[in-house]
C-alpha cells in the first residue's frame, strides 16, 4: 500500500530545480526513485504534480469551537482544496500558551486529520500581550513557530524579548500586524468606502506601524519575524526594502486580499469582514507587485470559521474572517493566468517558501521524503457551492464564483486523501 | 399627488434614490403637510396597516415623529426600545425581525447604532424597512426634512451654497444631506475640525474647508451637527470649550453672515457648543420648522412604501 505511480504529468519541484513532464513513483509512502510492482496508476498527462502544498495560516478552532470547525472538518477542506500540511493558530480556547494544548492537537492531528498539521504556539500568555508564555516548552511540544495571531503584542519592549528568547530556540515569530490604538474599533479599511458607509476605518497605518517595529526588532535581534497577512502597500514597501537590507523579515498574502477591495462591503455583508480588512485597489496592486517580486513570499488563506449565526448580524458585531481553503489555490492560480507569477514562482510560495521559514522537511519531492503531493488540473472549470463545503462553516465571499484550476488530487505520505470523482466535478 | 416614481417598499438611504425619486417624496410631503394643519389631522391611508417603531437607539424626536406620522394615516403602531426589547436578553436583531414579522407587520422602522442594519433587515424581512437612523450611515428623513424646509423656504434647491458644520464624520445627517443635496444641484461646504471633516469627503462632490469663517461667508444655508459624543473616540479634539471657541456659530460669526442665510439644525441642540443660544432662537432659525415638516415628509415615506397599490402587491 501507499505505493503510486503518477505518471506522465508536468512535475514542478522548485526544491530540486524540476520542471519537466515525467512519472513520479511512491514507494511506502515515500518518494522513490522507481515503481513498486503493485502500485496504483494515476494518470496526470496535462495536470500539474507538486510538492504538497503548505497553507501555513489556519484557524482549525479546536480546542473550544469545535462548532465552528475541527481538525477532522478543517483538514478535510484542506486536502480538497490541495493541501496536504496546514499550520494551525493558537487562538484557541484554551489558547495555545502550554504544552498540554499542544499535546490535545498533536493527539487530535493524530486521530482524525486527513492532512499533516503543524500547530503555532503563542507567543504571550492567553494570548493577551502581558507575559510571555513558555516558549521553550512549546517547542519541545512540537510547535513551529510562535504567534498570537489575531491578537498582536503592542508592548515593544515585550516583542523585542519574545524574538531574543524564540531565536535561542529557533523557533520563527509570526506575527499578526495591528497597533490596536491606531485601529481602534475600525472594522473595514478607512478611505472612501468607510466614510461612504458610515463604518469605522481601520487604517492601513495601523498595520505598516507594527510591520516597521517588527523590521528594527528583526534587525535587531537578527532573527525572523514574519509578517502574517499583509495588506496594505506601504507595509509591502517596508518589507521590500527590509528584505533588501538582509533584515531577516519577510510577509504574507491572503487570497481575499490579493482578490479583492474594499468596495466589495457597500452592502455591508459581513463575508467581507475580515482582519486586517479588504483594501484599495492601490493596495491590492501592490500585493500583486509584492507576489511578483518575492517581497510576500508566501500565500496562505487565514482559513478563519465562525457559524452562520454569529456572522448574520449587524456588519459591527460580526467577527472578523472567512473560510479559505478551498478556494485558495483556484484564486491563487489567477496569478499565473494573470501574469503576476508564473507557476514554479507561486508552487514555491506554497511548498518550500514556508517550508524553509518553519525549518518542515515538507515542501519537496526529494527520494525518501514523505509522499506529499498535489496534482492539479490547471484548466479544471468549476463553480464553488459552500453548501457543499467540507468546512463546518459556510463564511466565504467567493460563493457561486467560476474557477479555473483546482486539486484533482491531494496525496499524504502516500493516500490518496482527496481526489476528483466526476460527480464531485459536475 | 403622483406616485408613479416611486417604486421600493423600503427607504434604506438616499445615496441609492433618483432625483426623480427625491422630488416625489418632496411632492408627496406637501400634500401631507396640509393635512397637519387641519382640524382632523388624520387620513385613512394606511388603515389596517401595522407599524413598529424598533428603537435600538436611544432617540425621541424621530420616534415620536415616525409613531405620530404613521397614526394621522390610521396605521397601527407599536414601539420597542432596546431596554424593553428581548435583545437585552440576546436575542440577535435577526430573531427580533423576524418575530415582528410573524406577527404580520407592514412596516419596521428601525434606528440602529450599526451602520448598514437596515439594509440587513431589508434583505431578511416582505416588509418594509424604514431607516431612521443607522450608526454614521444615513439618515434619509432627516435630509428630506432638511430639503423640504429649504425648498418650501427658499423656493429651491439647486444653485444654493449649503454649508454643514461640525462632526461629520460621525454623522448619518451629514451624509444624507450630502447624497441628496449634491443630487439636486446644491453647492455643499463641509466645515469643522480637520480631524472630524477628513479630506474624503471631497471625494464625494462637496467643499471641505477648516476655516469657519470662511466657510459661513456665502452660505445661503448653514446647517449646524450636534458633537456626537456617543459616537466619538476621545482623541478628536481637546474639548468641547474649544470646539465652540474654534467652530462655534456665535454672534460674532453669525454677524457675517449673509442677511438671508437660514440657520438650521437637525436636534438635539447643544446650546452654546456648537450654536448660540440666541441664534437657535432667531427669526432666521428654522430648526422648530424641521421638526414640524419631519412629520410630513415621514407620512410621505411611509405612504409610498407601504401605502397605495405597492403595499398590496406583497413586497418581494
Amino acid at each position: 500500500m501507499n505505493s503510486l505511480v503518477i505518471k506522465n504529468g508536468r512535475v514542478i519541484d522548485p526544491a530540486n530545480g524540476v520542471d519537466e513532464v515525467r512519472d513520479l513513483f511512491v514507494a511506502e509512502g515515500k518518494i522513490a526513485a522507481a515503481a513498486l510492482k503493485d502500485a496504483e496508476i494515476i494518470e496526470a498527462a496535462g495536470k500539474i504534480v507538486t510538492p504538497g502544498l503548505i497553507d501555513m495560516h489556519v484557524h482549525l478552532r479546536e480546542p473550544g469551537r469545535s462548532d465552528k470547525e475541527t481538525f477532522a472538518t478543517g483538514t478535510l477542506c484542506a486536502a480538497r482544496g490541495g493541501f496536504t500540511s496546514v499550520v494551525c493558530m493558537p487562538n484557541t480556547t484554551p489558547a495555545a500558551d502550554n504544552t498540554g494544548t499542544i499535546a490535545f492537537m498533536k493527539q487530535r492531528a493524530a486521530e482524525v486529520a486527513c492532512v499533516n498539521v503543524f500547530p503555532t504556539g503563542a507567543i504571550t500568555k492567553e494570548l493577551k500581550g502581558e507575559e510571555l508564555a513558555p516558549i521553550g516548552s512549546l517547542k519541545k511540544a512540537g510547535v513551529v513557530a510562535i504567534t498570537d495571531d489575531g491578537h498582536c503584542v503592542q508592548n515593544n519592549e515585550l516583542m523585542r524579548r519574545a524574538v531574543e528568547y524564540a531565536k535561542m530556540f529557533d523557533l520563527p515569530v509570526l506575527d499578526h500586524c495591528q497597533d490596536y490604538d491606531l485601529v481602534a474599533d475600525g472594522v473595514m479599511n478607512e478611505g472612501h468606502w468607510s466614510a461612504a458607509l458610515g463604518l469605522r476605518g481601520w487604517p492601513s497605518i495601523g498595520e505598516d506601524v507594527i510591520v516597521a517595529r517588527n523590521i528594527l526588532i528583526a534587525e535587531q535581534v537578527d532573527w525572523y519575524i514574519h509578517c502574517q497577512h499583509i495588506s496594505s502597500a506601504r507595509s509591502v514597501e517596508l518589507i521590500r526594502q527590509a528584505k533588501k537590507r538582509g533584515i531577516k523579515i519577510s510577509g504574507e498574502a491572503c487570497p481575499h486580499h490579493f482578490t479583492l477591495t474594499e468596495e466589495c462591503v457597500k452592502t455591508y455583508d459581513t463575508n467581507y469582514k475580515m482582519n486586517p480588512p479588504l483594501r484599495t485597489e492601490r493596495d491590492r496592486d501592490s500585493l500583486l507587485a509584492g507576489l511578483a517580486d518575492g517581497t510576500l513570499e508566501i500565500i496562505g488563506s487565514d482559513h478563519a470559521p465562525h457559524c452562520s449565526y454569529e456572522k448574520e448580524v449587524e456588519f459591527d458585531f460580526a467577527p472578523f474572517g472567512i473560510i479559505g481553503l478551498e478556494t485558495e489555490l483556484a484564486l491563487s492560480l489567477e496569478l499565473v493566468r494573470k501574469k503576476v507569477l508564473n507557476l514554479r514562482e507561486l508552487v514555491e510560495k506554497f511548498t518550500v517558501n514556508p517550508a524553509r521559514l518553519l525549518r518542515l522537511k515538507e515542501g519537496t519531492l526529494s527520494i525518501g521524503v514523505d509522499a506529499n503531493i498535489t496534482i492539479i488540473d490547471p484548466e479544471r472549470a468549476w463553480t464553488y457551492d459552500v453548501a457543499e463545503s467540507a468546512s463546518k462553516s459556510r463564511n466565504t465571499p467567493f460563493h457561486g464564483w467560476r474557477f479555473r484550476g483546482r486539486a484533482s488530487a491531494t496525496v499524504v505520505k502516500g493516500n490518496i486523501v482527496w481526489r476528483e470523482t466526476e460527480i464531485q466535478s459536475k | 399627488m403622483t406616485t408613479t416614481s416611486w417604486n421600493h417598499k423600503d427607504l434604506l438611504g438616499i445615496q441609492d434614490l433618483t432625483v426623480d425619486e427625491i422630488n416625489c417624496l418632496l411632492d408627496t410631503a406637501t400634500a401631507f403637510k396640509q393635512v397637519g394643519e387641519r382640524a382632523v389631522k388624520k387620513v385613512p391611508s394606511l388603515r389596517g396597516k401595522t407599524m413598529v417603531n424598533l428603537f435600538i437607539e436611544p432617540s425621541t424626536r424621530t420616534r415620536t415623529s415616525f409613531e405620530l406620522a404613521a397614526k394621522r394615516l390610521s396605521a397601527d403602531v407599536i414601539n420597542i426600545t432596546t431596554s424593553a426589547s428581548s435583545i437585552v436578553k440576546g436575542e440577535t436583531l435577526k430573531d427580533t425581525a423576524l418575530n415582528l414579522q410573524a406577527l404580520n407587520t407592514d412596516i419596521i422602522v428601525i434606528r440602529h447604532s450599526a451602520a448598514g442594519a437596515p439594509h440587513f433587515l431589508s434583505r431578511l424581512l416582505k416588509a418594509s424597512v424604514i431607516n431612521a437612523g443607522d450608526g454614521a450611515h444615513e439618515h434619509p428623513t432627516q435630509a428630506l426634512l432638511d430639503a423640504f424646509t429649504i425648498r418650501e423656504k427658499k423656493g429651491r434647491i439647486a444653485g444654493l451654497n449649503v454649508t454643514i458644520l461640525g462632526d461629520i464624520l460621525y454623522s448619518r445627517v451629514a451624509r444624507s444631506n450630502i447624497w441628496l443635496l449634491t443630487k439636486l444641484g446644491a453647492h455643499v461646504t463641509l466645515a469643522g475640525p480637520s480631524t472630524l471633516v477628513p479630506r474624503v469627503f471631497e471625494e464625494f462632490g462637496c467643499r471641505v474647508t477648516h476655516d469657519i469663517d470662511e466657510a459661513i461667508r456665502d452660505a445661503d444655508v448653514i446647517n449646524l451637527l450636534r458633537i456626537q459624543h456617543e459616537r466619538q473616540r476621545q482623541t478628536m479634539f481637546p474639548s468641547i470649550g474649544e470646539y465652540a471657541a474654534m467652530f462655534g456659530l456665535n454672534k460674532e460669526r453669525f454677524a457675517r453672515t449673509k442677511p438671508e442665510a437660514m440657520i438650521m439644525h437637525p436636534g438635539p441642540i447643544n446650546r452654546g457648543i456648537e450654536i448660540d443660544s440666541e441664534i437657535a432662537d432667531c427669526g432666521r432659525s428654522v430648526i422648530l420648522e424641521q421638526v414640524t415638516n419631519g412629520l410630513a415628509v415621514r407620512m410621505a415615506v411611509l405612504f409610498l412604501c407601504a401605502g397605495g397599490k405597492h403595499s398590496t402587491e406583497g413586497a418581494e
